[in-house]
């Protein structure tokens, strides 16, 4: 199967319906993700995106629905176990371990990996980030915004993610930050991880996108290429601050 | 690495240095006699008296504090784990070793300790162990309520069943090592077992801090204590690393009431509560989730107990251990060492 790309599908939502105990979040998502995609869900405060994201790494299982990853339903496997399947969740809010020491939140990462092959990720990831590389020793909780956000998706990358889901990652930065991490988020697309991007920036989140998806109220309203939704009327209303 | 070891035994010398201090001024203050060799000796006496009561509390206050810091419930079935423990060990070394008193042969005592920690310790994790998953992991998303009221359920359910099974009277335990084996130091003659309980105490803390700093199932376990969910997120099953929690505060439980037999000679049904509510203290007192909190609380407590003896309160001993409890709290609300509930989120 292919999705409107052109690539193999790797992620997969059929109808996914999920609830927070009675309060119903998602009333019936479809979407893919390609292969070597980056795919971007925008939609305003309370859409469900992060729901969306909860649902594929597991934390949040759909009431009906399924959840298909790399042709494997995924649907109730609990999200443990996902990380070790290749999904990796740099979650809303950062959620870095800010107790443990920058270099443990990193090791945290690399939970589901043997010890060799972690001194090449943290390589990997002191690269991408050079920042961290100084404040290996330091308590996560010390680090700046901007650092707790490098942190945190340099965390999701320890665990070798083939499908990388970032939730709002440009959130509170500063223009300068935010412009890097996007650089970075395409350079770790091009470096052959898949990436699902939820974010606020839609402006950002769709030159860097291949395609994108807007959701409204638990449902996908609209999806198209990047390119389409950036010329889309009411994409550019209601997310693009024009008016 | 050396050097925070290096730090970290400072610290404790030191603080044991100001423990001595102030209990020396406690034997002075309370002496008729102010000859300062009899008070020297006095002080002593009743320092090594509070090292080993507060060894016994340090091994129950840690698990307390583990268990609220990575699911945040008291416990309060710990103190009576402790209980179990001390008639384990009791069944151990006399029912089926046959020990009545002291053993003189120094490698057959510690073969014989050995044995007493090697089943004790592994049997009381799996009782822990088997608790949390029957009683507290179905409750795991319950209100706050639910699984403290369970926990008081747990402790009569183990009361009672001591008291029904085995037996409802005071039980005279063993005591393998010999209060008449001692030393002398300071004109004072101090029972090896005192230094025995002590050490036994610091080396499982040091143990302890070891797993829980170094290894990555002990940065599981941290993380888990932070954010469940981003645990998970990691990789981490968070049901096994609750488990592996309760398991070593229920063995550390183990320890203690081992040592609770060896000490006090005598044990009973009862005794958990009073441990329990003691050690608790300790937990609360240090910064409850914070281990070597815990250890800073449980070698308090020991203190206060003997200083309340010194004085001439022993009845008011309780009292006088909340008195400090709640002095701290007021100028340090979550603790000697533990950290605001902003600072942990
Ligand atoms: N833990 C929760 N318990 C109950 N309801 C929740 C919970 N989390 C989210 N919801 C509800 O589910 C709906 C979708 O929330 P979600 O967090 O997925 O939105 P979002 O699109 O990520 O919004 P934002 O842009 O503000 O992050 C909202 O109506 C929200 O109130
Ligand atoms: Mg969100």
């Amino acid at each position: 199967m292919t999705t409107g790309n052109g690539s193999e599908v790797m992620l997969r939502l059929d109808n996914v319906h999920a609830y927070y105990g009675r309060i119903q979040a998602l009333k019936g998502i479809t979407m893919e993700v390609g292969k070597q995609e980056i795919v971007t869900l925008l939609g305003s405060n309370g859409a469900g995106k992060t729901t969306t994201l909860k649902t594929v790494s597991g934390l949040l299982h759909p009431r009906s629905g399924k959840v298909t990853f790399e042709g494997r339903d995924i649907s109730k496997v609990p999200a443990h176990k996902l990380v070790k399947a290749g999904i990796g969740h740099a979650p809303e809010g950062r959620r870095i371990f800010s107790r443990l020491s920058v270099l443990e939140n990193l090791q945290m990462g690399a939970y589901t990996r043997n010890h060799s092959e972690m001194r090449e990720d943290l390589d990997r990831v002191v690269t991408l980030f050079p920042r961290l590389q100084e404040r290996l020793k330091q308590a996560g909780g010390t680090l700046s915004g901007g650092e707790q956000q490098m942190l945190a998706i340099g965390r999701a990358l320890m665990s070798r993610p083939r499908l990388l889901l970032l939730d709002e990652p440009s959130l509170g930065l500063s223009p300068i930050l935010v412009q890097q991490i996007f650089s970075i988020i395409k350079e770790i697309n091009a470096q052959g991880t898949t990436i699902l991007l939820v974010e606020q920036n839609a402006l950002q989140a769709l030159t860097v996108a291949h395609r994108g998806y807007v959701l409204q109220t638990g449902l996908v309203n609209l999806s198209d290429t990047a390119a389409g939704l950036a010329a889309n009327e009411g994409v550019r209303k209601a997310y693009l601050g024009e008016d | 690495m050396l050097r925070r070891l290096l730090r970290t035994a400072a610290i404790g010398v030191a603080l044991l240095v100001v423990g001595f201090a102030l209990m020396y001024a406690m034997v002075w203050f309370a002496a008729i006699d102010k000859t300062p060799d009899k008070i020297l000796s006095l002080a002593t006496a009743q320092f090594f008296n509070a090292l080993a009561a507060g060894g016994i509390y340090i091994l129950v206050a840690v698990g307390y504090t583990m268990v609220y810091g990575i699911i945040e419930l008291i416990n309060f079935a710990h103190g009576d784990v402790v209980m179990v423990g001390a008639f384990v060990a009791y069944f151990i070394s006399f029912k089926f070793l046959g020990y009545t008193g002291a053993i003189a042969d120094p490698l057959l005592l510690l073969g014989v300790l050995a044995i007493l920690f090697l089943i004790t310790m592994p049997l009381l994790g799996l009782l822990g162990v088997g608790i949390e998953r029957f009683a507290y992991r179905p409750l795991r998303n319950a209100p706050r309520l639910a699984p403290l009221i369970t926990a008081i359920g747990v402790s009569f359910i183990l009361n009672n069943f001591v008291q029904a099974v085995v037996t409802a009277s005071p039980v005279p335990t063993p005591q393998l090592i010999s209060l008449q084996s001692r030393f002398l130091v300071f004109g004072a003659s101090i029972p090896w077992l005192y230094v025995v309980i002590f050490i036994v105490s610091l080396g499982l803390m040091a143990a302890l801090q070891l797993f829980v700093g170094r290894t990555r199932l002990g940065r599981a376990m941290r993380s888990t204590a932070q954010d469940r969910e981003a645990a998970q997120l990691m990789g981490v099953d968070i049901n096994t690393t609750i488990a592996v929690t309760f398991f070593i505060g229920s063995a550390l439980a183990g320890a203690a009431g081992i040592v609770y037999g060896l000490y006090y000679g005598q044990i009973q049904f009862t005794i958990g509560f009073f441990v329990g509510l003691k050690a608790f203290t300790a937990a609360v007192l240090g910064g409850i989730g914070n281990t070597v909190g815990a250890a800073l609380g449980g070698l308090m407590i020991g203190f206060i107990e003997v200083s309340a003896v010194v004085v001439g309160l022993p009845r008011w001993s309780e009292a006088l251990v909340f008195a400090v409890l709640i002095i701290v709290l007021v100028m340090r609300p979550s603790g000697l060492l533990g950290v605001s509930t902003a600072e942990r989120a």
